[in-house]
């Protein structure tokens, strides 16, 4: 059948083909290179709107197509196919994936015009942007794996992008260490599918789930759970998204918000049928993501660095959909939701951090900025279309998301509604405090720096994504996201409220009230010191907040030291025994060595004697084997 | 009167045996009337021509010979009065004697490097040092008998790995090592070196000759005849005087064993390897050393295959030696033809589990493990000694293996080549040598050698250490400022390397064919 679905690889190739050109061509592309970047994800953006239209065309229960490009290998009784799947789920991440990348890619021609390396870095978002769009796409687990890995390899290498800083190495090998752990998660699921199903196609996996023992059933959700802790920075895998913000913004915006760390949702979604068979995998993932939620919350609250406040906040908005997405098929849906629409205002947020670093000569210290709504107009609007976003406010999309995802919580269990309940709250204060700590105020300008309005570049992007910060509440009129999804992830099916919806949507209103109002009390209206209070002068809970909540000291103690102490322990082992036993070897066989070259003495008589002494032990061995 | 009835000769099933000897006699009729000028690339023509013509004849034959009825696969048939045996094995030798000697023929005639002279003296007769030897340099003399020489060593090694019968084994035996013996004596540099080599080499082979003849009087008093069929026939029959057959078998073994290079009867294998001009020692490492594990194994399991419970401890307790001392001797030595002469034991070692497994059936044999195995180790052992004749310093050949160090960066292409040998004879994969270990290991195990195959892949590993320390030493360490000149290959000697790694790495990455060809020799026909 010739089918214009059958063409979701163009989607891959487009960035692919940008990706390859980039990092190959020469010196000569510098001038245009980021065009061509550009150029191939807008391509795709549109080949993926084509595609959605075609999609939505068709008869609802007819909107998945499989497609086979080729048998990447075949051996014995396993068989992977290159395949693509183009779905509901895979056409609206499709969708934010080409479209907020191209705002991205444009965005970067702008924040990056300085930077001599700058069409290697229009090469790596490709390279992104294709990973992700495999991973999304992908028909089968390994297939999915090997964009899960893409993936991770452009972020490795556009966190560290800046190489000659420390930080920036570090922060991307940190990122890469602590995905290796989820990543074993995975492959360790993957071999158990394998083991146990003999296949990783998606469909045939989800199709076998019921044969399964539920103990397998438990441990592959748990693995793949740990895998999706790894790539969306859930605890206990988070500590390396903080350090992440080392990347340039625009990568931050990208990979490190919008689309990459939002993986693990998608997996979760993806994998539905393994989590509907198991209650303890959800549960798993509930409290994972319910702890995350308060956690990033928590660090969001504490941190003076822009950049690091956002990612805390990021942290704790995928905590919300994680949660979501443990809540089984109720919240599914919901988690795509605000999945799609925190694309669009963490996105929108970051790249306007990005422009206030723009205008202040790259400060990223919060106490160092203040009134900067006069100096960068369109920043401060766009920020704050963002900002109202994310805290819930009515009729913003993110008020549409969060709402849901609270009261789906609500319907499982009170107490986690509860804390969802808190995080909101949490949320507006640290937002508020970002805001006003930013924008309003009295300027706390360093000398020298006179903050400016980025071109028009970077503003573009900023005013689309802050439209869709607004808008993206429509997804939910009548129910169409709900309904889209519903093929892909199971019917909705109503739990018991404790209290009427009106009322939930009230009280979490007066939350968010109460948080902004607080964090306007302490950072609107009273003066916010230019030097951040020292360690001493704040409480223990603040302390902590600074310190990430000590996830670092958590990972130095439990797996850095004690490996540290293991491999010591292990090359003493090998230097003294092992290498001891081999040189000692290695010298008797030596010596065995020198002691045959000294009975090669060179005379033919001896070597005669041997010959005659070594025919009669051949002949008397012959004839004792007889004889005995 | 009686007549002596003439006998039977399949002409067609021998040809190539005809073909090589009616070349080398033309050889040496060339020698006497074609003038001294044009005759080295006379000789050298006529010599590579035949031994191409007899490949051709032997592939021909080949195509003729049909699979016979039975339980285990075998072709072909015994001819000439019983004296030979042109069956499956006998053909593959004699393709691999034909292709190894053509490799080596090259190197014979490569001139490039000695300032436009061959590796062999200008008069053999001259006293090492003597004006008479100056002289004959002055004049550019060149010994161009041998390559009749090397055609009548080929055919004794083909004839020695074909024979049925021990007469004829005895025959074929001196017919190849006499002329090996001049051979070995013939280098142009390092004289007294290569004298003394082939004078202990013709020593100790007379002696081992004597030994192998003995063990023949004694076989035929036991069984009543020369052919290995009949002998086969009395050990199946004949259960008295059990002692006089092993007797004869332990000393039919040593004149083998020599040959083969096993140990405890290997003592001569490092001087004369290091002795004899490079050219000789890699036709005599590859080409005797396959024709006499031939003979052994047949000899070994069609003619005393019903004793087999008898000789096969024995046999072990060789093969084991042989592996451990072959790799240990190695280690020490600081001589690259050394190197590789001791080298050539633990390979010995090797086949030798191979071929005392006496595995038939249908899974990989024993004879046709041994086949590849004698392919694999061929090849690289003919390349390997081509390097040997690159590397060169103003006295000649620069076999000091300090000489080598940081060859690697100064000609990398040839120090590969070296190294991937080494590799191949460590057995790594993806190069011959491991197929070759992987087969003659997987014979023995299925022969129930467990044992030994378990040493074996033990002593695979110090091997490997020496193999590698050569690498390491070309690649990793930085060249001498006085090491070796490097010779510009002559056509001859870079077509031998090329070709010697191209088969290397091919027999590893695809051994296929060639597996499958030594499968389908089968076993002897008796």
């Amino acid at each position: 059948m010739n089918d214009v679905l059958d063409t979701a690889w163009v989607l891959v190739a487009l960035p692919l083909a940008g990706a390859l050109l980039l990092l190959t061509w020469g010196k000569e592309s510098d001038r245009f290179g980021h065009w061509i970047g550009t150029a191939a994800s807008a391509a795709s953006f549109v080949w993926g709107a084509v595609l959605f239209v075609a999609l939505a065309g068709r008869d609802a229960d007819d909107r998945s197509v499989t497609t086979t490009l080729f048998t990447w290998f075949d051996v014995g009784r396993v068989r992977v196919d290159m395949a693509l799947t183009y779905d509901q789920l895979s056409a609206l991440f499709v969708l934010l994936i080409t479209g907020v990348g191209t705002l991205i890619h444009v965005y970067s021609i702008g924040y990056m015009a300085d930077d001599p390396r700058r069409r290697r870095f229009f090469a790596f978002l490709n390279l992104f942007v294709a990973a992700m769009l495999t991973l999304v796409l992908a028909a089968d687990y390994l297939v999915l794996f090997l964009g899960w890995e893409g993936v991770g390899l452009a972020s490795y290498l556009l966190i560290g992008f800046w190489q000659h800083k420390p930080s920036a190495a570090a922060a991307a090998q940190k990122a890469f260490v602590m995905n290796r752990v989820g990543d074993l998660g995975m492959v360790i699921a993957i071999a158990l599918m394998l083991a146990h199903l003999g296949t990783t196609d998606i469909a045939r996996v989800a199709t076998g789930v019921p044969a399964l023992s539920d103990g397998v059933v438990t441990g592959l959700g748990l693995l793949l759970l740990l895998g999706a802790c790894g790539k969306s920075a859930q605890v206990p895998l988070q500590a390396w998204l903080l350090d992440a913000m080392e990347g340039p913004t625009p990568v931050s915006a990208l990979i490190h918000a919008a689309t990459m760390v939002t993986a693990g949702v998608y997996l979760i979604v993806r994998s539905a049928a393994i989590y509907d068979a198991s209650e303890a995998a959800r549960l798993a993932v509930v409290a994972v993501g319910l702890v995350t939620l308060l956690a990033g919350a928590a660090i969001g609250c504490a941190k003076d660095d822009i950049k690091k406040a956002l990612a805390g906040s990021t942290m704790s908005q995928i905590g919300y959909m994680t949660l979501a997405a443990g809540l089984g098929p109720a919240g599914y849906a919901f988690a795509i939701f605000h999945l799609v629409t925190h694309g669009f205002f963490k996105a929108n947020m970051f790249l306007g951090a990005g422009s206030v670093m723009h205008g202040t000569g790259d400060d990223v210290d919060m106490r160092h900025y203040g009134a900067l709504r006069t100096a960068m107009p369109v920043t401060f609007f766009t920020f704050a279309a963002g900002y109202l976003a994310i805290i819930g406010f009515p009729g913003l999309s993110g008020f549409w998301s969060k709402d849901k995802i609270i009261e789906t919580a609500f319907g499982f269990n009170v107490w986690v509604g509860l804390g969802t309940l808190l995080g909101a709250g949490v949320t507006a204060f640290y937002m508020t405090r970002l805001m006003a700590m930013t924008f309003l105020g009295r300027k706390r300008w360093r000398e020298g720096v006179h903050p400016h309005e980025s071109p028009a570049v970077m503003t573009v992007p900023l005013v689309v994504l802050a439209a869709l910060s607004v808008l993206g509440g429509v997804m939910l009129l009548g129910h169409w996201i709900t309904d889209w999804l519903a093929p892909v992830v199971g019917e909705a099916h109503h739990e018991e409220l404790p209290v009427p919806a009106i009322v939930l949507t009230l009280s979490v209103l007066v939350v968010v009230a109460a948080g902004v109002a607080l964090a306007w009390a302490t950072y609107g209206r009273r003066e916010v010191a230019a030097d951040a209070p020292t360690d001493r002068e704040v409480g223990w809970w603040t302390r902590a907040a600074r310190h990430e909540l000590y996830g670092n000291a958590v990972n130095d103690a439990l797996v850095v030291r004690p490996t540290g102490q293991l491999v010591r322990g292990v090359t003493a082992f090998d230097k003294h025994v092992v290498a001891g036993a081999v040189s000692g070897l290695a010298g008797l066989f030596r010596d065995a060595s020198q002691g045959l070259g000294r009975l090669q003495t060179g005379f033919v008589r001896s070597y005669a004697l041997v010959l005659f002494g070594g025919a009669a032990a051949l002949a008397a061995a012959l004839l004792a084997v007889t004889i005995a | 009167m009686n007549e002596i009835p003439a006998p039977v000769l399949e002409w067609d099933l021998i040809a190539p045996l005809m073909v090589l000897g009616a070349v080398a006699v033309v050889g040496v009729l060339l020698e006497a009337f074609v003038p001294r000028g044009p005759r080295f690339v006379v000789q050298a023509s006529v010599a590579i021509g035949g031994v191409v013509a007899a490949l051709g004849t032997t592939i021909w034959t080949a195509t003729r010979t049909d699979v016979l009825d039975g339980d285990v696969l075998a072709r072909g048939q015994v001819a000439a009065e019983g004296a030979l045996s042109v069956d499956g094995p006998s053909l593959f030798t004699w393709g691999l004697l034909l292709v190894l000697a053509l490799l080596s023929m090259l190197l014979f005639a490569e001139r490039r490097l000695g300032g436009g002279l061959s590796a062999f003296t200008g008069r053999a007769a001259d006293a090492p040092g003597s004006s008479g030897e100056a002289e004959a340099t002055r004049h550019r003399l060149e010994h161009t008998e041998v390559f009749p020489l090397a055609l009548f060593a080929l055919l004794g090694m083909m004839l020695f790995a074909a024979s049925t019968d021990l007469l004829m084994m005895f025959v074929a035996l001196e017919v190849l090592s006499l002329p090996l013996y001049v051979l070995c004596g013939l280098a142009r540099r390092r004289r007294l070196l290569s004298q003394e080599a082939a004078l202990k080499y013709f020593l100790l082979g007379a002696f081992s000759s004597a030994f192998f003849l003995y063990g023949v009087a004694l076989v035929y008093g036991y069984a009543g005849g020369f052919g290995l069929a009949e002998v086969a026939d009395a050990v199946a029959s004949r259960t008295q005087e059990r002692p006089l057959l092993l007797a004869g078998v332990a000393l039919l073994a040593v004149g083998l064993l020599f040959k083969v290079g096993a140990v405890p009867f290997h003592s001569w294998t490092p001087d004369v390897y290091q002795g004899a001009p490079t050219p000789v020692t890699a036709f005599m490492a590859a080409g005797t050393k396959a024709a006499a594990v031939v003979a052994l194994a047949r000899v070994l399991l069609v003619a005393f295959g019903g004793a087999e419970w008898d000789w096969q401890p024995a046999f072990w307790a060789v093969a084991a030696l042989t592996m451990l001392v072959g790799a240990v001797g190695s280690i020490a030595q600081g001589d690259v033809k050394r190197m590789l002469a001791y080298s050539s034991i633990a390979h010995a070692g090797f086949i030798l589990v191979g071929v005392v497994g006496a595995t038939g059936g249908d899974g990989i044999t024993s004879v046709s493990s041994a086949l590849f195995y004698l392919t694999a180790y061929g090849v690289a052992t003919i390349g390997a000694f081509a390097v040997v004749m690159l590397v060169r310093d103003a006295s000649g050949e620069s076999t000091d293996l300090d000489t080598w160090t940081g060859l690697g960066r100064r000609a990398p292409w040839l120090a590969g080549a070296f190294a991937l040998f080494m590799l191949s004879f460590a057995g790594i994969p993806l190069t011959a040598g491991f197929i070759g270990k992987w087969g003659v290991f997987s014979a023995a195990w299925a022969g129930g050698l467990w044992p030994l195959v378990v040493l074996g892949v033990l002593v695979s590993a110090v091997a490997a250490f020496f193999y590698v320390r050569v690498v390491l030493t070309m690649f990793f360490d930085e060249p001498r400022p006085d090491g070796p000149l490097l010779a510009v290959p002559g056509a001859m000697t870079t077509v031998v390397v090329t070709v010697a790694a191209v088969a290397t790495v091919a027999l590893g990455v695809m051994p296929g064919p060639v597996l499958d060809l030594a499968q389908q020799a089968g076993a002897f026909v008796r």
